[in-house]
């Protein structure tokens, strides 16, 4: 387990300011509420493994004790590199990225089910949308009753998805929380 | 039709019918062509063929005739339709018959007669078959009256009779005394494939005679025959192996084992615990139930726990699932965790973590604060934890991959709050989830996973600090009834270790074994509890709850002299950290009475080498100290002759104090004991002295001790 170097660093705020804006800054600055001493720090991320975990200091320094070999993950994990180098999201971030990011997309109840599935949402799934929603913008996908599903990248922005076909992608799919259920190995 | 309604009672009296049967002056066509069918069937004699055209003839006679009483027709009629249900497969000799009306109506009627009872039908067609001989005397309906009512009587009479002599044969023989098949009638079995009912009601009765044993058994026939005979009857209706039948023999009374055996056969209810990081129970049933759950709150116990009895669509799959809302667990797997009782802010060690209920709901409990060392030894099921874990939103975790037993080195002794292991085992209270279990487990299976869980429980044991504010607690529970995994296991920990039982919390289930068979287990082992699925409706469980009471770890495995030898450093050690010049007086102690400890069973080697460091460790000088009374001299005598020869600085004052002051200690260690955990406590083991006088003293001795520490204390202060 190491700490990002400059590089990775960029790669992942880059993917993360896609959603937070920012609002990263506070990602990263808010006190820890993890770890048993009374003041845990501030939370960082660190690389175990081309996966990239976010956990408070605390657990940081206790997971040293731990051998590289043996330790499977520290606090959340929310992304990984890939074999060439290239980050990418995972859906563990999904709680944090709820809390953070900055815009959001409601889908309709019975349309859950697809987006759950691993497909992308069309126009005819949307039923709200945060108003000043950029394409390109990073956007968490919540049900009808708050509860975040997953997310993706907004293929529109808010003003053209009123104008859009029924059936034009609003939202990239990027993960969901079905993928607990079918991407069983994904964390090892 | 009115005759249709009238047809749902149950059971019409005899005299209906044998009026109507013997008034042939005006039978309703039907009943004419039933009393027939029942002859032919019943009987299955001769009279049946002289009676037939004989009732043919009438019944021509009978339609060209209305009766004068219609009322009793329709009541007869009915009576014959529900006599004639039991002749279900005559229906179709009705069709030879002559009127198509009638056989329609028959045929109606027979299908609804169907669902009358068929004691009333076997009466009936009694009634029928002796009718049947009289039918053909009687010839009209407007003959003697008298004659015909006296025929009525006789009917009702000999109805009446016969059913009650049906009674006598059926009470006969139920009330027949049990006996064990012969080995003839075995052998015959044998070759059979194995008739389920039967084997069923032997094992029923067998219970029956063993439970009330002096009065239902056989002549001369021993217990052993009627045990053995239920063994191997379980064996062959539930498919259980040898060794689980006569473990599970050992340890039920039979009617409790075929309660158990039966509870495993069924289908474990499926619960389900809420995510309190997430959502809350209300909020969850009410997100649930309108997706077709079947739900309610599993029960008084637990806040947090809803058991669901059915749903649409699998409780793996919904929405709520996914985003973490809840997890589906078995209600057993809520104890261990309620037992440990884990508070924020705490350092918790799961020690077989996967598949991550258990690690999941600490964390809940600790909302996400402290941390959670989450460790499972077997890799394939780490993808399972951290995907519970990832997806309950347990931010707090450290998840990790070794050998329960190397916890200790890596993560060092003495340096979590908490402990839960929730150790792996041969799994026989979950029978009901692994049916394959019932036949795949030997000693030798439960013999290897007692001596893992021993070493996992011990390395647990270790991890623990019995010095921490607000811990210093191992929970051990396991999914299996079987007692050398679960009371023998934490008897040898409280031989092994500073530790000692505690009350769980959970004030359902029964209380762990003190004695079973052969074995004598610590009297605090009834503060576990007993989990199983015929008392409590989930998997069969065990959890133990132990308060470790000094870091450090006893040399002598005997248990008497391991606990006094435990008391005394507990004092050392919980002054180790004080560094206190009193220290070394108590070290001075300790190995003396493990000294004597030793001298006195005359087995143990003496570590020396343990004694030793602990003595190097602390300073040399030796305090003031108050007059205490001396006492148990003889004791003193046999302490000072040993020690005297390892003790490094031998002096003749030294001595003399060492001795005031191991008796001062020592009976400051045992009031202590007292003081700390309670009149009743010191591991449940007894004084040898007379308690109510030394005890007096020894408040006084702690009284006195107090003060000084405390002097000692200000004095301190005031220095610094």
């Amino acid at each position: 387990m190491r700490p990002l170097d400059e590089k990775e660093t960029t790669q992942v705020f880059e993917k993360l300011f896609k959603f937070t804006g920012p609002n990263l800054k506070h990602l990263l600055e808010r006190p820890a509420v993890e770890g048993p001493d009374p003041e845990p720090g501030r939370y960082c991320l660190r690389l175990h493994r081309n996966r990239v975990y976010y956990a408070s200091e605390a657990l940081v320094r206790r997971a040293t004790a731990v051998a590289r070999p043996c330790l499977a993950a520290v606090g959340t994990p929310i992304g990984k590199f890939t074999h060439h180098g290239s980050f990418h999201l995972t859906v563990h971030a999904l709680d944090l990225l709820a809390a953070h990011a900055r815009r959001r997309v409601w889908l309709k109840p019975d349309t859950e089910r697809s987006f759950l599935f691993g497909n992308s949402v069309p126009k005819s799934s949307l039923a709200r949308i945060t108003e000043n929603t950029k394409a390109g913008d990073g956007v968490v996908v919540m049900s009808m009753a708050d509860v975040p599903l997953g997310f993706g990248i907004a293929a529109r922005s808010a003003q053209d998805c009123r104008k859009a076909d029924t059936n034009a992608v609003v939202v990239l799919h990027q993960a969901d929380a079905g993928e607990y259920l079918r991407k069983e190995e994904e964390l090892m | 039709m009115a005759k249709k309604g009238t047809k749902s009672k149950p059971q019409l009296p005899p005299l209906a019918p044998a009026g109507k049967k013997g008034s042939k002056a005006a039978p309703p066509p039907k009943a004419a062509k039933r009393v027939p069918k029942k002859q032919m069937l019943l009987e299955s004699s001769d009279d049946s063929d002289t009676e037939q055209p004989q009732q043919l003839q009438e019944e021509d006679s009978d339609i060209d005739v209305p009766s004068d009483s219609d009322a009793e027709e329709l009541s007869g009629s009915d009576a014959e339709a529900e006599g004639g249900s039991s002749s279900g497969e005559e229906v179709e000799e009705d069709e030879d018959e002559g009127d198509d009306e009638s056989d329609d109506d028959s045929l109606a009627d027979d299908f609804l007669a169907d669902s009358d009872e068929g004691s009333g039908n076997l009466l009936r067609s009694l009634v029928g078959f002796t009718e049947g001989g009289d039918s053909g005397l009687d010839s009209d309906d407007s003959d003697d009256l008298e004659a015909k009512s006296r025929a009525i009587d006789e009917r009702q009479q000999k109805a009446e009779d016969d059913a009650e002599e049906e009674l006598k044969t059926n009470i006969r023989s139920e009330s027949d005394e049990f006996k064990l098949p012969t080995a003839e009638e075995l052998e015959e079995e044998a070759h059979l494939p194995p008739n389920l009912p039967n084997l069923k009601r032997r094992i029923s009765e067998i219970v029956r005679v063993l439970s009330n044993f002096n009065k239902l058994r056989q002549k001369d026939v021993p217990r052993k025959d009627y045990v053995n005979q239920l063994k191997t009857d379980i064996m062959s209706y539930y498919g259980y192996n040898d060794f689980l039948i006569e473990t599970l023999i050992e340890m039920f009374p039979a009617v409790e084992l075929v309660e158990v055996l039966e509870a495993f056969e069924k289908r474990p209810p499926e619960c389900l615990r809420t995510n309190t990081l997430k959502t809350r129970r209300r909020d969850l049933a009410a997100a649930l139930i309108p997706r077709g759950f079947n739900l309610d709150p599993i029960g008084k116990w637990s806040k947090v726990g809803l058991v669901v009895y059915d749903s649409t669509i699998s409780a793996g799959a919904t929405t709520e699932y996914m985003a973490g809302h809840y997890m589906k667990q078995g209600a057993s797997s809520f104890l261990p965790v309620m037992a440990l009782a884990p508070q924020e802010k705490e350092r918790i060690v799961d020690m077989a973590a996967a598949p991550g209920g258990k690690t999941t709901y600490i964390g809940a409990l600790m909302k996400n604060t402290g941390i959670i060392y989450a460790n499972e030894f077997n890799e394939k099921r780490l993808h399972g934890l951290l995907g519970n874990i990832h997806r309950m939103g347990v931010t707090n975790t450290i998840v990790c991959n070794y050998d329960g037993k190397e916890l200790p080195k890596v993560l060092g002794m003495n340096s979590v709050d908490r402990v839960l292991l929730d150790a792996p085992c041969t799994g026989t209270g979950t029978i009901w989830k692994d049916p394959q279990i019932k036949t795949s487990k030997d000693i030798e299976d439960i013999r290897n996973c007692a001596f893992v869980q021993k070493q996992l429980l011990l390395a647990a044991i270790d991890l623990v600090d019995a010095n921490s504010k607000t811990g210093g607690y191992v929970v051990y529970s396991t999914c299996s009834i079987m007692i050398p995994e679960n009371e023998a296991v934490i008897d040898y920990a409280l031989k092994k270790r500073n530790v000692k039982l505690v009350p769980c919390g959970l004030d359902f289930g029964r209380p762990g074994f003190i004695r079973y068979r052969e074995h004598r287990f610590h009297t605090s082992l009834d503060k576990t509890r007993r989990f199983y699925p015929h008392v409590n409706n989930m998997d069969g469980f065990f959890v133990a709850k132990l308060k470790k009471l000094s870091n450090t770890i006893p040399v002598t495995s005997e248990s008497t002299k391991a606990s006094e030898g435990a008391a005394e450093m507990a004092d050392s050690s919980e002054d180790d950290e004080d560094k206190k010049t009193v220290n070394d007086e108590r070290e001075k102690g300790v190995p003396d009475k493990e000294e004597k400890a030793v001298q006195m069973k005359n087995r143990k080697e003496t570590k020396k080498t343990n004694k030793g460091a602990n003595i190097t460790k602390e300073s040399k000088h030796v305090p003031d100290r108050p007059a205490k009374h001396i006492k148990n001299h003889k004791k003193d005598a046999l302490e000072t002759d040993g020690p005297e020869s390892t003790e490094p600085y031998v002096d003749g004052k030294e001595v003399h104090r060492e001795e005031t002051k191991q008796t001062g200690q020592k009976k400051k260690s045992t009031s202590d004991r007292t003081k700390k955990f309670g009149p009743k406590s010191t591991l449940g083991l007894k004084e040898k002295k007379p308690v109510s006088d030394t005890k007096r003293k020894r408040k006084w001795q702690f009284k006195l001790r107090r003060d000084w520490e405390a002097e000692k204390k200000s004095d301190k202060r005031r220095k610094v």
